[in-house]
């Protein structure tokens, strides 16, 4: 508290002054520690990743060799090695496939929310909002529960209707490993789609859609030409955030390899940058990775940042 | 507020209640002829929405009636669906157990200093942006919009090198660094739109009436920023508390695990040995209640934060 004044404290003359000065440090003084604080913890990190990913940085010099200077050796290796890219190719489609399957059942829930009684739909939301509060470990946990090869719910009740699931390992596949994660990572994105697009809907006129109704039009086209296009930004920065957030999924993916299956074979960018840096210690690959997502990332970022600036200059 | 999704374009709206667009079935039985809406058709999608509800909510559902039921009757092959004669004792072996205390007194500190010093960081950095024009403001706005955007696992070797050259593996203070940081950027931008919401006017105000402009933003703009900060201080509260990919890399030794680590220690051990799963979902209990209540408070604001470039276009 004290500090808080003190620094407010300071800010007292020259605010005043402000209409004549224009050279005022106050701003700046402000934001001091957040800077300070995003330089320390991933400015440097920043930087000494993007020196390393140049250099040959293995085992050895965690003993004290100094590293050599290869330019763009690692990239090179990188990306000339088919493993690589199969990581790359399968972060792409398993982020895709989750993308659309969380926005299209998102829509759907959004679209039901709007439709049903005001007591469906608070169920609907509290149901929702119970899934999205979890925790990502706990619901991992509990997922893994419900998927358990021995004793899980799935497996008794897929027996019990006559099918033959008894003692069937959902993980062991990777093609089935995928689909549960995707099953996993839908249900824990869903809700927040599904609670946007039902905000953007209820911005959409009703009268505007009565009198629609009123002139015949029909619900697909009263959806296609009237509330699609009130709601296409938010279901455009929704997508965006979903490929975005897919990409870097890492605790799903790393604790369903956890509970048994051959991370080789199932690992996306994350978790092969994880095993790089932190299984193999070859920091300098590891570096080259993380650069390539961060690329990746910040181009796909750039457009909601462009739409985020715009809103900061309103 | 600024960042609240309320319906802008209110103002096409004629007499019609201003603050619930929603459908109501009245105006429109009057206006289409009363015969328009069709109730078994409402029926079915009730029924759909009570279905879809369910099975959204059954995970959640199973860790509480899991962590009830005895080892003995989870271990049976036929499910139990009801925790009739369930009871405590799981919570109380998780808790004698001996490595939960530890793990909840790990994640509390973490998440209490990275609160404290992220709610104090992106407090000043919200007044900068929103109460002065200076040279660097959209520099420093686009790096905070940016930064929120990195991805952890785009970062974590080189913050675990980082954090070994300091000799801060496994340490409180090295990981809350990590997570001040990770938090401060949304922080920023969310206490933005409290700090805007208050106009500058009514400091003023307060200061024509004689106080020093310390005691203006004290007494006035203070109390009205206190739901902003509470709301932020939970967001904050909220990652720090769940945060799994940096605590993995940063705090591998087993004396120093978050509950997030401490969790994924029982997922490990089932794979290789029967598990006692009624004890390992009431540990995850454990873990989501806190979290569960918290996240209420933050929802709305969290969503609309994310999303209100968009709805405002």
């Amino acid at each position: 508290m004290t500090t808080q004044n003190l620094v407010l404290g300071q800010a007292d003359p020259p605010r005043q002054a402000r209409p004549r000065k224009r050279g005022n440090t106050t701003p700046y003084l402000l934001v001091i520690p957040a800077c300070g604080i995003l330089i320390l913890a991933l400015g440097y990190p920043l930087v000494w990743q993007f020196v390393t990913s140049m250099q040959r940085f293995g085992l050895s010099q965690q003993f004290g060799q100094p590293p050599e200077f290869v330019w763009f050796d690692n990239y090179v290796t990188l990306f000339t090695d088919p493993y690589m890219w199969t990581v790359v190719a399968r972060s792409l489609a398993f982020c895709l496939v989750t993308a659309a399957v969380t926005m299209a059942i998102g829509t759907l829930m959004a679209l039901l929310m709007n439709a049903v009684h005001t007591s469906v739909r608070i169920t609907l939301q509290i149901s929702m909002l119970l899934a999205w509060a979890m925790p990502v470990v706990a619901a991992m946990t509990v997922w893994n529960w419900l998927i358990d090869w021995r004793r899980g719910v799935l497996n008794s009740v897929l027996t019990g209707m006559g099918l033959d699931f008894q003692n069937h390992n959902w993980l062991a596949d990777p093609l089935s490993f995928f689909f549960v994660a995707m099953v996993i990572v839908v249900w824990m994105s869903v809700p927040f789609v599904a609670f946007s697009i039902f905000a953007g809907l209820t911005q959409v006129s009703t009268e505007v859609l009565e009198a629609a109704q009123l002139d015949g039009a029909t619900l697909s086209q009263r959806l296609r030409f009237i509330i699609v296009p009130i709601i296409r930004p938010v279901l455009a920065i929704i997508l965006l955030l979903q490929v975005i957030w897919d990409l870097r999924v890492f605790t799903q993916i790393r604790l369903l390899q956890d509970v048994g299956s051959i991370a080789s074979e199932t690992n996306l960018l994350g978790t092969y940058i994880y095993q790089l840096g932190v299984g193999s210690s070859d920091f300098a690959m590891a570096s080259a990775v993380s650069i390539f997502v961060l690329v990746l990332t910040v181009a796909l970022s750039w457009f909601y940042v462009r739409s985020m600036l715009k809103e900061d200059e309103s | 507020m600024t960042s609240t999704v309320h319906p802008a374009d209110a103002g096409t709206a004629q007499a019609g209640p201003p603050l619930r667009p929603r459908p109501s079935t009245e105006p429109s039985r009057r206006k289409s002829g009363g015969n328009r809406r069709i109730r078994p058709g409402r029926i079915a999608l009730g029924a759909i929405g009570v279905g879809v509800s369910l099975i959204w909510v059954f995970p959640v559902y199973w860790m509480l009636n899991s962590s009830l039921l005895p080892n003995v009757v989870l271990q049976s092959t036929t499910p139990t669906w009801l925790p009739f004669g369930g009871s405590l004792d799981n919570f109380v072996a998780v808790f004698s157990g001996g490595t939960f205390l530890p793990a909840l007194g790990m994640s509390t500190a973490i998440a209490l200093i990275t609160v404290a010093f992220c709610l104090f960081f992106a407090f000043l950095g919200a007044l900068a942006i929103s109460r002065f024009r200076f040279r660097g403001r959209k520099a420093f706005v686009l790096a905070v919009l940016l930064i929120q955007m990195l991805p952890a696992e785009g970062l974590f070797i080189a913050q675990y090198k980082l954090m070994g050259s300091l000799n801060m593996l496994n340490s409180i203070v090295g990981v809350s660094i990590i997570y001040i940081a990770a938090v401060v950027p949304f922080t920023i931008w969310m206490l933005r739109g409290f700090v805007a919401g208050v106009p500058a006017d009514l400091e003023e105000a307060g200061m024509i009436d004689g106080l020093s402009r310390t005691q203006a933003f004290m007494r006035i703009t203070f109390p009205l920023l206190a739901p902003g900060l509470v709301a932020s201080g939970v967001y904050a509260f909220l990652q720090a508390w769940n945060e799994f990919t940096v605590a993995l890399v940063l705090l591998q030794d087993t004396s120093s695990q978050t509950l997030p680590l401490w969790l994924r220690g029982f997922i490990q051990a089932s794979a290789s040995r029967a598990t006692d799963w009624g004890q390992v979902m009431a540990a995850s209990t454990m873990v989501a209640i806190p979290v569960i209540i918290f996240f209420l408070f933050v929802q709305g604001r969290m969503t609309s934060g994310l999303v209100s470039g968009a709805v405002k276009g």
